[in-house]
């Protein structure tokens, strides 16, 4: 789960982590009053869960309260990739700007640590920066026992060519920074950039995090803060039914069983010339309830003109979706045509119980896909006659 | 012949009463596999019992490791209590621990290895589907009647996806030696590397199929331990190869983050190393038999 920015720097400031004064507002009247209250020169910025917002023209410098009202209104109910701006955050511009640095803690698979990255070319996209410049990257491994010692901030901090005078005060940020992302269970926690003022401070003036998802029912806190606004409906609906539903743009919906397999199921009906409309599964031991609500959203999509059920069971066993298939349709009428795979634990229990519902079966997922993309194709053509 | 499980293998299973734990024992018993305990705290002395056998329940693994030998344990307990039937497994000094349980922090999974590490006891998963060693040993919910013994090692990191291909092997006359899965979380008991090692060393087994899918880099690296260290030859599938960026599919693993964790890269690399990688898992039998 990703927090907003506004979201992510009061979370830093609780552990120590300076930035700038401000507050959230939703209106621009909200706007205005934040702003005569900071008494300066103010940044507009939009809240939204994405990147790119100041090309986008969701971040604005303001100099008076009429200004960060008017910039305000304009980027409130903005579009920014598909995401609407419902709130802004009104900071008070740091004063002067000498360097920009860029600093994150993040989860190394590989050594399995927590890892501080840093870099003296802080406010571009760090992506870029690893892939043109990547001897501009510096790195140091945390051993959760031991956690975030002074000789390591000391390295990054001459590596990236910090003045000397703030290297304790670089320690105490990332030390912060790193309490911040172990007690609140994060994956990444991102600083850029980090910047130091014109009166030689440093300072996060911007913030992002992530939170593990594994993670937020022993984090009721941050469960709290996530934004339903900016999650499809659909999407919400599956999360709370406890099944995993990213909704995409083609006309083959899919059930599936197992990430690997719904992965595999969207490749493959790609490979034979069709168009996945969403990925789903369904997860490991789903009872009935779950692939009814599953199938409800698939057909809830007005794009699906098909939908293929893919289902090989090991912890999840055939009779249980095959109740869940009818709960559905006994609940959704639909002239949809569907294609039906079935394998593994009880599928021979499923079949049967299936045997009465008008749908077409497979054996293989190679047969299954190429009868969905031909029966996909079939309705596309007979919406357009 | 085979790696990890087999006829030797004293079975464990902590959760045995649980609706998973209890179902998926009796389709172990029922595949052969020699299931000597079982653990529920609070239903210590009582049996549990199915396919006319009755296994002892026991409190801890202590006590059912000390009373029966048990040798691989498998966990089937929900997330909040799976790190410490974990822990309990590596104290009690099992040598291999199978956990499947789904939905682990990756902050947990950080100590755990940490902890691991310092212990003899080797973890796989969690949120894996097990392992397999066909007419031998069935460790976990891998379906029993899809396998068939033979030569062919098969290691993935999804669960259902291995069912797949493995199916499709069978079907086709071709037995496995074993079917190791390692799961999709970030963070792993056991990786490719470990698995491919243990193929590389069993005479059993003549060729592997690698499973992989988008996130992380561990094809990346099983591609350059393949092409340094394995005589044998490895064919592979790589699942998410249209999957969008940004987006978590299902696995906590499995995200393409800019540059890093495509399907594309993976491919490369394993071609590079001299592994052919299918584009459907139907036709990764074709690949194997052309070997």
């Amino acid at each position: 789960m990703n927090l907003h920015e506004y979201q992510a720097k009061r979370l830093f400031a609780e552990h120590g982590v300076p930035i700038p004064q401000g507050d959230v507002a939703s209106t621009p009247a909200e706007a205005r009053q934040i702003t005569r209250e900071l008494d300066g020169k103010v940044v507009v910025k939009a809240q939204v869960l994405t990147g790119g917002r100041g090309k986008a023209g969701g971040i604005k410098l303001a100099s008076s309260a009429d200004e960060a009202e008017t910039h305000a209104k304009q980027i409130l109910g903005m579009d920014i990739k598909g995401f609407k701006v419902r709130r802004v955050l009104i900071d008070k511009q740091a004063p002067g700007i000498d360097q920009e640095i860029y600093l994150a803690i993040l989860i190394d698979r590989g050594r399995r640590l927590p890892m501080i990255m840093a870099s003296a070319a802080g406010g571009m996209d760090i992506e870029e920066v690893a892939d043109k410049t990547p001897e501009k990257i510096v790195t140091a491994h945390i051993e959760p026992q031991l956690g975030v010692r002074g000789y390591q901030t000391t390295y990054i901090a001459s590596q990236i060519g910090l003045p000397r005078e703030l290297w304790r005060d670089f320690h105490k940020i990332v030390a912060g920074l790193y309490e911040c992302f172990k007690s609140n269970d994060a994956s990444l926690t991102e600083i850029n950039p980090l910047v130091i003022t014109g009166e030689g401070k440093l300072m996060a003036v911007d913030g992002k995090m992530t939170i593990d998802d594994n993670a937020l029912s022993r984090q009721p806190r941050l469960a709290e803060m996530r934004d339903v606004a900016e999650e499809p409906e659909a999407e919400r609906e599956a999360r709370l039914t406890g099944i995993n539903f990213i909704k995409l743009d083609g006309n083959i919906g899919c059930m599936v069983n197992g990430a690997g397999l719904a992965m595999t199921t969207m490749d493959i009906i790609k490979l034979f010339g069709g168009d996945p409309a969403n990925f789903l599964d369904i997860g490991g031991g789903a009872k009935a309830d779950q692939v009814a609500t599953g199938l409800r959203l698939i057909l809830s999509d007005p794009n699906v003109e098909a939908v293929l059920i893919n289902i090989f069971g090991g912890i999840t066993r055939g009779d249980e979706v095959a109740k869940g298939i009818l709960q559905a349709l006994s609940v959704v009428q639909t002239n949809v045509p569907m294609v039906v795979r079935l394998a593994g634990t009880n599928a021979k229990e499923g079949r049967e119980i299936l045997a009465g519902a008008a749908m077409e079966t497979a054996e293989t997922l190679s047969d299954a896909a190429q009868k969905a993309v031909a029966a996909a194709a079939k309705a596309t053509k007979g919406n357009q006659e | 012949m085979s790696i990890l499980v087999d006829k030797n293998t004293r079975l464990v299973v902590q959760g045995i009463t649980g609706r998973e734990g209890s179902f998926h024992t009796e389709q172990m018993l029922a595949f052969g596999t020699n299931v000597v305990a079982g653990v529920t705290p609070g239903k210590g002395g009582q049996w549990f019992e199915a396919d006319g056998r009755r296994v002892p329940i026991f409190d801890s693994v202590k006590k059912a490791a000390e009373a029966t030998g048990a040798n691989v344990s498998v966990i089937f307990v929900p997330a909040r209590f799976a790190v410490d039937a974990i822990y309990e497994s590596a104290d009690a000094g099992i040598p291999l621990a199978v956990c499947l349980t789904e939905y682990i922090p990756v902050l947990d999974m950080i100590a755990v290895r940490n902890y691991l590490d310092s212990k003899n006891t080797r973890l796989l998963g969690p949120n894996c589907p097990g392992l397999i060693t066909p007419g031998q040993a069935k460790v976990g919910i891998i379906p029993g009647n899809i396998v068939k013994p033979g030569h062919v090692g098969v290691v993935s990191k999804s669960g259902t996806l291995t069912y797949e291909v493995v199916y499709a092997l069978t079907e086709r006359g071709i037995g496995q030696s074993t079917c190791v899965g390692i799961g999709g979380d970030p963070i792993q008991g056991t990786d490719f590397i470990d698995v491919l090692q243990m193929f590389e060393e069993d005479p059993e087994t003549e060729q592997v199929i690698m499973i992989g899918e988008i996130g992380g880099n561990a094809e990346e690296k099983a591609a350059a331990f393949i092409a340094d260290h394995m005589s044998k030859r490895v064919t592979s599938f790589i699942a998410g190869r249209t999957a969008p960026p940004g987006r978590r599919m299902g696995h906590a693993g499995a995200i393409v983050e800019g540059k890093s964790g495509t399907a594309e890269s993976k491919i490369k690399a394993l071609n590079d190393a001299g592994v052919q990688v299918a584009d459907n898992p139907d036709n990764i039998v074709d690949l194997v038999v052309q070997g």
